[in-house]
């Protein structure tokens, strides 16, 4: 973790029931990844899933700073900003598995699941593909005289695509309200990003002169925090941010990569110790606002909550043959 | 080398010996623009008694009556404000709905083209200006992977109204980057629409229904045409896309031509008429849609075919629209259909280059003739 430098902030501003909400967000995407783990080496899921694992402070701490009818685009590593922004769960799992119930009639998949009800513009599965289409959603706010502000999410390796760059410029000379989210998990794929990318993370941002801040992703309060901070510019006409979250994708590039040969096991249990579930856990406790007991009901209940969507989109069928010609064109 | 391309060479190189003893550069133009576009080859008139106006000017007045009518579209490109965009097509669009809805952009097509498809997305319709066809290769990713799959990709969830105009032709003396036709690519991708307009008439009726449409639509417009004269009614207009339009009427031969080339079809059916046949010249108007029907019925009524497009002839519409009328009108065709695309080259800088590559109607009226004569 090279550069951080988020601002102070303070916890009084939040009361112990929003934390605790916020740890339900992220309890759930993380039971929702280990399930579909669970779902793809069972062989009852097609294709393969990207978890997000270990980054869920960064979509629950950014999507617990917009509103609903805020905008994001997503990646493939999506299912976190998409339940972060309020996907449910049994539709999200009815897409993972190709069902008529997915939100995307399951022609989507795992890869590209879109929700406007919950301003989620597609998750995006070309590395860095949605940074036009973040920044577009943000013109679009500006040109309707509307307050909304887009998110887009991507990965480290999506700093080595040009579009972001040609988007950044855009947002920065218009003003934009869009926030660029960089998880910098470490790894494009099986490759470490310091083989891929020169320089600072944060200067490729401030060289625009776009408001840039690189922050500890693994730590909620400090992402939540500075997504309320830029956000809040973005809103009032300040302009576009870029974030560099630091954090770890703890499982492997995708559901199938369990042997890891390009990282060691003494580096993940490095960062296994920053887990981001635990790290709330901790300060909610040492800060006397909960007891441990609270966690584990929280778990049971979601876990619970999961179980019946999985039940559930198990159950639903697969789409019609009919289906396959149709949203073409509209 | 095939013996259709030694064909081709030689008939090309036989129509441009003019162009040899033409040294100046703007004798060559007009030359090369007079071929292109003679107003004596005129297609069938829609709207006689309309005003005559030129193909720049009805693809200006389809934008501003559009952007008049609502206020969500807006036209984002390089140049496109304050300089009207490089073919002055867009002059004064500015001034008339300023500068937040005619917006000059930095020189990064990807990027305009990713915010279109975001805007389209979101509520507004983006008409996106990529000055010429040749730098459509930059927006591949966000016109193929994004806005030609948003819509199926969200269970039909999302929509992408967005048109993204561009130019295609050669004969401008412009070289490589600046002379490709490039719309079969896009014509390739289902969830894009492409249309090839040839007359001012079908330029401001397509326009407008591409504004209109729900889906990412790409138009092209032959940078040789916009000074191209012809009438265009005042009154409010649109015309659908996946409709053909027969240009000319006949008996013996269907010419199927795109874009310009419509204008070189109509003079080869001109001049195959002086030898006493009848030609039936198509004109697609859209490539994505593609009025099937109208061509076979067309070529089951002349029995052969003929399919002329500026593109490369390899993989080209061509050759789609040659498949699509041996597979339609097999048992009627009493010869094979056959295709003339721009020359398997890049585009030569060379004017004496540049012109043996373009389809030419001394070249079609070769390929007609043997057609009709069994040869």
């Amino acid at each position: 973790m090279s550069e951080t430098n988020a601002p102070n902030f303070s916890d009084d501003e939040l009361d112990t029931e929003h934390w605790l909400h916020i740890y339900e967000q992220m309890v759930k995407i993380r039971t929702f990844e280990e399930a579909a783990n669970e779902l793809y080496t069972s062989a009852k899921m097609p294709g393969i899933a990207h978890l997000y694992i270990g980054e869920e402070a960064i979509a629950v701490g950014i999507c617990e700073a917009l509103r609903q009818d805020d905008y994001i685009t997503s990646t493939h590593r999506g299912h976190g900003h998409c339940l972060a922004k309020g996907a449910a769960l049994d539709r999200m799992f009815a897409e993972l598995l190709g069902k008529e119930a997915g939100y995307c009639r399951g022609k989507g998949g795992s890869m590209h699941i879109a929700d406007q009800e919950t301003g989620n513009l597609g998750a995006n599965a070309i590395v860095g593909g949605s940074a036009g289409i973040a920044t577009g959603a943000a013109l679009s706010v500006k040109m309707q005289g509307a307050d909304q502000v887009a998110v887009c999410f991507f990965g480290d390796g999506a700093l080595g695509q040009g579009l972001l760059y040609e988007s950044m410029n855009m947002a920065q000379l218009w003003k934009l309200p869009v926030i660029y989210v960089c998880e910098n998990n470490q790894y494009g794929e099986y490759t470490h990003h310091s083989e891929t990318t020169a320089g600072s993370l944060v200067g490729r941002a401030t060289g625009f002169g776009v408001h840039a801040l690189a922050i500890d992703g693994q730590d909620i309060r400090a992402v939540h925090h500075t997504a309320r901070l830029v956000v809040d510019r973005a809103r009032k006409g300040g302009g576009p941010a870029f974030l560099v979250c630091n954090t770890y994708r703890f499982r492997g590039h995708h559901v199938g990569d369990i042997d890891r040969p390009y990282r060691s096991r003494e580096e993940e249990a490095e960062w296994a110790r920053r887990d981001p579930l635990t790290l709330l856990e901790d300060w909610l406790v040492k800060s006397k606002q909960t007891e441990a007991q609270v966690f584990q009901r929280i778990q049971r209940d979601v876990q619970t909550a999961v179980e019946a969507a999985v039940a559930f989109a198990l159950d639903a069928p697969y789409p019609s043959e009919s289906e396959v010609e149709r949203h073409v064109y509209a | 080398m095939s013996t259709l391309e030694n064909q081709t060479q030689v008939v090309r190189a036989e129509r441009n010996d003019g162009a040899l003893s033409q040294p100046r550069l703007e004798a060559e133009r007009t030359a090369a623009f007079a071929h292109r576009a003679k107003p004596e080859y005129s297609p069938a008139i829609h709207a006689p008694d309309a005003r005559g106006i030129t193909f720049s000017q009805a693809i200006r007045e389809a934008i501003a009556e559009e952007m008049a009518r609502d206020e969500r579209v807006f036209v984002i490109g390089e140049d496109v404000a304050e300089a009207g965009s490089v073919f002055k097509v867009l002059v004064g669009l500015v001034d008339e709905f300023g500068a937040e809805r005619v917006i000059d952009s930095p020189i990064s097509e990807a990027g305009i083209a990713g915010l279109g498809v975001g805007a389209a997305i979101t509520g507004m319709r983006p008409i996106v200006d990529i000055m010429f066809g040749d730098f459509t290769t930059l927006v591949m990713d966000q016109l193929i992977n994004q806005a030609a799959k948003t819509h199926y990709m969200s269970g039909g969830k999302l929509k992408v109204p967005m048109v993204l105009r561009t130019t295609l032709g050669a004969s401008r003396r412009s070289a490589a980057q600046h002379s490709q036709s490039l719309h079969a690519l896009f014509s390739h991708i289902p969830g894009l629409k492409v249309a090839v307009p040839a007359t001012p008439y079908d330029a401001k009726g397509l326009m407008k229904s591409a504004i209109r449409d729900e889906n990412p639509v790409v138009i092209f417009e032959d940078k040789m045409l916009y000074q191209q004269k012809g009438p265009v009614p005042e009154e409010e207009y649109t015309l659908p896309f996946g409709r053909a339009d027969v240009k000319r009427t006949g008996d013996d031969i269907t010419i199927v031509a795109t874009s310009s080339m419509v204008y070189v079809a109509l003079e080869a059916a001109d001049q195959l008429a002086a030898a006493g046949i009848s030609a039936e010249v198509i004109d697609p108007r859209t490539t994505t849609p593609l009025d099937v029907e109208t061509f076979v019925q067309s070529a089951q009524k002349t029995s052969r075919a003929l399919v002329v497009d500026e593109g490369y002839q390899q993989y080209g519409v061509t050759g789609e629209i040659a498949a699509v009328i041996a597979d339609g009108a097999f048992y009627y065709l009493d010869a094979p259909v056959k295709r003339i695309g721009a020359m398997n080259v890049p585009v030569p800088f060379s004017p004496v280059l540049e012109d043996l590559t373009i389809p030419t109607a001394a070249y079609v009226v070769e390929t007609a003739k043997a057609l009709v004569s069994g040869q």
